[in-house]
């Protein structure tokens, strides 16, 4: 196992980030910690790279101990935190040599391991790091926090405020760095982003909803799934969430997901019911339910 | 501690980032290279207690060869400058009243005649005491050049006496020693070196760790395997080194801009400055670790820099401070560097001399880099 976390709890005073958690990460897996703000994502993290002590709980990173062997850990993982924390007052160059040194390793050494990202920086190495766009500034960081060749790498949501081009981009050097035998796991709010791992974790209120495959986790969803479109939303969902078998509704795009409650539902049904409310334009069509549907059905939204 | 090529190196490139995110901060050069020569020039000429220029206005109620005389005694003098003559008393109030002089000296009238057939009169001298340190002052000058003329009409008038005459006086001469022709620049100068020393190595450590911690960038030097000791080493000596610069720059600039004399080898300031700096940079070092803000590191660093300064003998003697007030300068770094630079410069003092305060202010260094460390923890 990479990562083995055990019964791990951390609270701030009254409020408990982290309760009770426990999972596994398998060696060379892309493991995705899915939930909203607040849900502990960032607090897991820190206890991970040893920058916080838990409460209670123990884990283990490469098969070191989070306390005893912390030092150990630190020259084996490589650590994006969510907001940008280089230098930037150093340019590109500087940043990643600064990094390289404190590992004790050059940029030579590791250069066939950040080759990929960091031709795409190149370009700007002169350029201080405060600097650069966003989608730069996420390379360089990625960059940074793999001149050392880590053997785990910990992402604390890092396509959070980046354009999507840039996010495809990120996720396909996270494919190709995972060929390289680099445990990585990331942390996302983006529901589709989760299905891009290999497994992933539900998290929310500092609890661990369910673990599973992306393909497992949408399976769970417990009954059939519907699209509805009318053309007033806004009263489609009232009129929906006041249906007599309705089980769940949410807007999903420009679609309300609607699943009922009862094995015997008839889309035909609630045409008519929807009819009878002065709907135009109805649309009922079935639909397989993503990741978002059962996070949403497991977290009681 | 190991010192090896690699640890050496860690703490290396750590001093070579500060070095150059010092220089890439605009704010930071004009701090370091026109911020002391603006302190030492103006607060080296303003800031003195030499009170000169005292515009003097009298009133004349005489108006004899002796009256002229006195009034001729205070024009020549390098201290007065005459705003004029008033006709009355209240005329002259007025003129005080109104910050157009700051003595007023009144002749009365047979002024000559009863110094002649008496051999006695009186004066009337006001001054405006608003600021009472010069008023002493501009007393103690006013008092001695009458003096002066009181005699040369004691000559005049008694000249078969002269015997009775060494009798009534004492005559002294005082000698200043250390500073003869008592410059007030050759005093404050060295001091206002210390207070510039004190404040860039103190505010700069203090807000450099703290900077750190606000653009997250400690996070981020926390979880490589970077040691406590090469981080704070690494942290702070650019600072000291700064510092020391700073000294020799302020240094220079006292002995070539205003001729302050170096008796004393500069070899036991560059000692006593080296542990000195310790002590700042460990509180720096330890304020950081107790506040999230530059602003909040600001705010607690000036509190201190405030009661060091006023507390250090700078401006106010600390013999004249009440007793308990002299206790806590005792816990002052600012008063012991003040202490030995003026000691070395200007009475040539020696390694004996300063050590009570060298050894003092070791143990300052020790007591503060100690609480500095053990404050300073990577995991939280």
């Amino acid at each position: 196992m990479s990562i083995s976390v055990k019964n791990i709890s951390k609270s701030y005073g009254k409020v408990q980030a982290v309760n009770d958690i426990s999972f596994e990460v398998k060696e060379g897996e892309i493991f995705g910690l899915i939930g909203p703000d607040g849900a502990g994502k960032t607090t897991l993290f820190r206890i991970l790279t040893t920058l916080l002590l838990a409460d209670s709980g123990t884990a283990e990173v490469d098969g070191k101990d989070m306390v005893a062997d912390y030092i150990d850990i630190r020259n084996h993982v490589g650590y994006m935190p969510g907001r940008f924390s280089l230098y930037q007052d150093l340019s590109v160059e500087e940043n990643l040599e600064f990094f390289a040194t404190i590992f004790g390793t050059t940029i030579e050494e590791n250069y066939d391991l950040i080759k990929d990202i960091y031709v795409q920086i190149e370009p700007f190495k002169k350029r201080r790091a405060g600097a650069l766009s966003g989608g730069m500034k996420q390379k360089l960081a990625l960059s940074c926090a793999l001149i050392h060749k880590p053997k785990v790498l910990f992402l604390d949501e890092p396509t959070t405020g980046v354009d999507p081009v840039s996010r495809k981009e990120f996720w396909e050097m996270l494919k190709r760095l995972q060929q390289k035998g680099i445990t990585i796991l990331v942390s996302t709010p983006y529901m589709d982003e989760a299905a891009l791992c290999d497994r992933i974790a539900l998290m929310q209120d500092g609890l661990i909803l369910e673990v599973d495959t992306p393909e497992n986790i949408s399976k769970r969803f417990p009954t059939k799934l519907y699209n509805v479109s009318t053309d007033n939303t806004y009263k489609l969902i009232q009129d929906l969430k006041s249906y007599d078998s309705m089980h769940s509704v949410f807007p999903f795009g420009e679609w309300v997901h609607y699943a009922d409650e009862n094995k015997k539902f008839r889309p035909i049904d609630l045409q008519d019911y929807l009819e009878d409310k002065e709907h135009t334009n109805i649309n009922i069509e079935i639909t397989e339910p993503t990741i978002e549907d059962t996070f949403m059905e497991l977290s009681d939204y | 501690m190991r010192l090896s090529g690699k640890n050496m190196k860690t703490i290396l490139i750590i001093v070579q980032k500060e070095f150059k995110q010092i220089f890439r901060n605009k704010a930071m050069l004009p701090i370091i290279f026109i911020v002391p020569i603006i302190q030492i020039l103006i607060l080296s000429y303003a800031a003195t207690f030499e009170v000169k220029e005292v515009r003097l206005g009298y009133i004349d109620n005489d108006k004899s060869s002796y009256s002229r005389d006195l009034i001729s005694k205070f024009e020549v003098s390098t201290y007065f400058t005459l705003t004029g003559e008033y006709t009355s008393q209240k005329e002259g109030q007025d003129a005080i009243q109104k910050g157009k002089t700051d003595v007023i000296l009144e002749i009365p009238s047979n002024f000559e005649r009863n110094l002649i057939k008496e051999k006695q009169t009186a004066l009337s001298v006001q001054i405006d005491a608003i600021n009472g340190a010069a008023a002493g002052v501009e007393n103690g000058y006013i008092t001695q050049i009458i003096q002066g003329f009181n005699n040369k009409i004691r000559m005049d008038l008694m000249p078969y006496q002269p015997q009775q005459q060494n009798v009534k006086r004492i005559q002294f001469t005082p000698s200043f020693w250390y500073n003869q022709t008592l410059d007030y620049k050759t005093f404050m100068v060295p001091g206002i070196i210390v207070i510039l020393v004190t404040m860039i190595t103190f505010f700069l450590s203090g807000m450099n760790i703290v900077r750190e911690k606000e653009i997250g960038t400690l996070e981020q030097m926390n979880v490589t395997p970077i040691k406590k000791h090469q981080f704070i080493i690494g942290k702070l000596l650019p600072f000291w080194i700064l510092g020391i610069f700073i000294l020799f720059f302020g240094m220079n600039i006292g002995r070539f801009l205003f001729d302050v004399p170096l008796l004393g080898s500069p070899v036991w300031i560059l000692l006593f400055s080296s542990i000195y700096i310790l002590v700042f940079l460990g509180m720096g070092f330890f304020i950081s670790n107790f506040t999230d803000t530059q602003q909040q590191a600001m705010f607690i660093a000036w509190f201190f820099v405030v009661i060091f300064i006023l507390m250090s003998g700078l401006f106010t003697p600390i013999e004249s401070m009440p007793a308990w007030a002299q206790k806590i300068t005792e816990f002052n770094p600012v008063r012991y560097f003040i202490e030995v630079i003026r000691m070395v410069m200007l009475k040539g003092s020696g390694l004996k001399d300063i050590m009570p305060q060298l050894i003092k202010i070791s143990i300052f260094a020790v007591v503060m880099n100690f609480l500095a460390v053990i404050s300073y923890r990577k995991t939280t």
